[in-house]
């Protein structure tokens, strides 16, 4: 059986190196999506289920029952009587090793239990008001309405813009080409981290504070954007463009109708990057936006986790709701993202 | 239907984008063109890089807690001297601001720890999946998805599992051992927030180290074979050497990125146990923009120092980068 098993192509069998790769990628299987999967399991426990140490694998919590004449729903526990019988009973109430409990089909007649005489009951169940509530309890909409508003704009700007500069510097021949090239590039040095300060001045000067368009607008000029375009672009053949100038199009018409739908691979790449790198935007976000009704979901998640008394279970299906679009994107995508990533460097 | 949909305001925006280019080609020819297009993007640069770049330089040598910088009296060299101002460089307490030297030298031991465990872990998994492996890619989106989730969903993820009553204490106590504070002891929060990070993080130098290796042409290994070299052999003779520009690269790129951490942490440990886990970063973040008086000139201060480590790392960077083949990486 085991040599069947472990039969290959070519008559070879898997020897000790194939076990041990196999056993480092089953771990890094673990490691890197288990935190995950626990997060998303985590996300769908009620808020008791989340105190219970040590926590529960899956989302169980104790089973809980309705009782007339109390008004929240009550604990239910199998019960070993005196005489021998079990019974399902609700805890009404616990006074150190006695609980007082009752039938729920009886609520009139109380028991007394010494609590070592009784075994909690639980059933498995999806608290799915975590996720339901958010809209109510919290301003989740404006948060989500914020994100999708940013990510987006800035994505339509930073293709436009960006496709435009690296039009210009791969297929115009002027002078100063070559600096202004190396200028953009230069940027790479300088990462928002090292202009905190003053960017928050420039602004503040421009009205921008507090405002989405302040996080919009210093983030849509890439010099990775230009460089990823740029390089496509090159490979575009000339002709297409004297072609068409032969035509009398505008130079605009060029760039628009000729240039960009055939720059349509690089474009997506960098689409995809621009929705990855400002949905999980943090810093800059984080020194602009300062009033709660202008949060993103990043700044919304970081200022809920810092409070004194943290509602765990709206945190934690709020952390799902906002790894879900990106995991989404990877899940059809994946393809592109490494493929984009081993040819150009970028992230 | 979409495209029908999307067709009306795009035409739009297209007349009205194209009527000052079809303007200005009719009046001034091809001349201004390239420029037209390079308009936005460079006066983008220009007002929040080049402009904040200067404004940075000249705020690091001024006083007092106004935003606007002719507000500011010019103080000269006080801030660095004040961030310089230790009788022992190496013992913070002993400086006059403390908590910029134990940020130095928590990110100094951050980064030195950090780098080199990510390139070894991110060499072995390269290693791994360059070998005859069923479903490689599946494996490479395993080891790639941590990369795409932002810092902030990051971190929670394992505050939820390094909680006191979370899952790993569970672990613990199951195995017969007793729960650790794991955030609130300085040694084990270091620990943690260097382990989160090269979680977060490996995927990314995985991808660029693997396909280093399939860039290594296979006759060299077929020669190797040739030759009866041993397995080791052939990975330090043929493998290593050839994959060396690479490593290089990925070792300064995950440099540069490891003295800029801020965010993962920031939610994680907030920079603590008291300041174990303050890093650059944070220092310039917290002292420009948390505390009660906002002092943007020490701040700006700590950006330059900041700036000139970012810029001798992008050097030697740039200097590997023409020696070989390699690829830039910068987040946007």
């Amino acid at each position: 059986m085991v040599d069947f098993l472990t039969r290959r192509r070519g008559g070879r069998r898997l020897d000790w190196t194939d076990w041990v790769t196999y056993g480092y990628l089953a771990s890094g299987l673990l490691l890197m999506f288990g935190p995950v999967l626990w997060l998303v399991m985590s996300s769908f426990k009620t808020e008791s289920a989340l105190t219970e140490f040590p926590p529960s694998l899956l989302p169980t919590g104790p089973k809980m029952v309705a009782v007339t004449g109390v008004d929240k729903p009550r604990p239910l526990f199998k019960v070993t009587l005196p005489d021998g019988s079990v019974r399902e009973l609700a805890e009404l109430r616990r006074i150190g090793l006695t609980a007082t409990m009752v039938d729920p089909a009886h609520p009139e007649t109380e028991i007394k239990v010494p609590i070592d005489q009784r075994q909690p009951i639980r059933a498995f169940g999806l608290a799915t008001e975590n996720y339901t509530d958010l809209a109510g309890k919290f301003a989740f909409g404006t948060y989500l309405w914020n994100s999708v508003f940013i990510t987006v704009i800035a994505t339509i700007f930073t293709l436009l813009f960006n496709s435009m500069a690296a039009f210009a510097l791969s297929k115009y021949r002027f002078s100063g080409r070559k600096t202004v090239f190396l200028l953009i590039l230069s940027t790479l040095m300088v990462p928002p981290t090292i202009v905190l300060v003053p960017n928050f001045l420039v602004v503040s000067e421009l009205g921008m504070l507090n405002s989405l368009w302040g996080v919009i607008w210093p983030a849509v000029a890439t010099p990775t954007g230009v460089f990823l375009l740029r390089q496509y672009m090159l490979t575009l053949p000339d002709e297409l463009l004297e072609a068409a100038r032969m035509d009398h199009a505008s130079e605009w018409r060029i760039y628009w109708r000729i240039v960009l739908p055939l720059t349509a691979p690089a474009l997506a790449v960098l689409a995809i990057f621009s929705v990855m790198w400002r949905w999980n935007d943090f810093l800059w976000p984080l020194v602009v936006l300062s009033k709660s009704e202008k949060f993103t979901l990043q700044l919304a998640l970081n200022a809920f986790q810092g409070d004194l008394v943290t509602q765990w279970n709206y945190l934690l299906a709020m952390t799902v709701l906002t790894l879900l679009p990106v995991t989404v994107v990877f899940a059809f995508l994946q393809k592109y993202i490494t493929q984009g990533i081993a040819s150009a460097g970028v992230k | 239907m979409l495209r029908q949909l999307a067709a009306a305001p795009v035409a739009a925006a297209f007349r009205v984008v194209e009527a000052p280019f079809r303007w200005a080609q009719s009046a001034f020819g091809m001349r201004p063109m390239p420029w037209l297009f390079l308009a936005p993007n460079l006066l983008i640069f220009g007002v929040f890089t080049f402009l904040p770049l200067i404004i940075n330089f000249y705020y690091a040598f001024t006083g007092g807690v106004q935003l606007y910088p002719s507000e500011r009296p010019f103080t000269g060299l006080d801030n660095l001297a004040t961030l310089f101002d230790c009788t022992n460089h190496f013992n913070p307490s002993t400086c006059r601001k403390d908590l910029f030297w134990r940020a130095i030298w928590n990110t100094a031991q951050f980064s030195v720890l950090q780098v080199t465990l990510m390139v070894a872990f991110s060499l072995v998994t390269a290693l791994v999946l360059n070998r005859k492996v069923i479903g490689r890619g599946f494996w490479r989106g395993v080891f790639f998805y941590p990369v795409l989730l932002s810092p902030v969903v990051v971190a929670l993820i394992w505050k939820w599992i390094l909680q006191r009553e979370g899952l790993l204490n569970a672990a613990m106590v199951g195995a017969g051992a007793s729960g650790v504070e794991w955030l609130t002891n300085a040694s084990w929060a270091m620990f943690w927030v260097i382990f989160v990070s090269i979680w977060a993080h490996m995927g990314f130098y995985t991808l660029i180290l693997l396909a280093g290796l399939q860039a290594i042409p296979k006759d060299l290994y077929e020669a190797a074979q040739m030759d009866r070299a041993s397995p080791w052999r052939t990975f330090s003779r043929v493998t290593l050497p050839m994959l060396m520009p690479n490593l290089l690269v990925v070792c300064v790129l995950a440099l540069i990125r490891a003295v800029q951490i801020f965010d993962e942490v920031f939610v994680l440990t907030g920079g603590g146990p008291g300041s174990a886990t303050t890093f650059i970063v944070q220092f310039i973040y917290q002292t420009g923009f948390m505390e009660q008086i906002r002092l943007y000139g020490m701040a700006a201060a700590g950006s330059l120092v900041l700036a000139v480590v970012l810029i001798v790392l992008t050097l030697i960077q740039l200097r590997i980068a023409s020696a070989g083949r390699a690829g830039a990486g910068n987040d946007g």
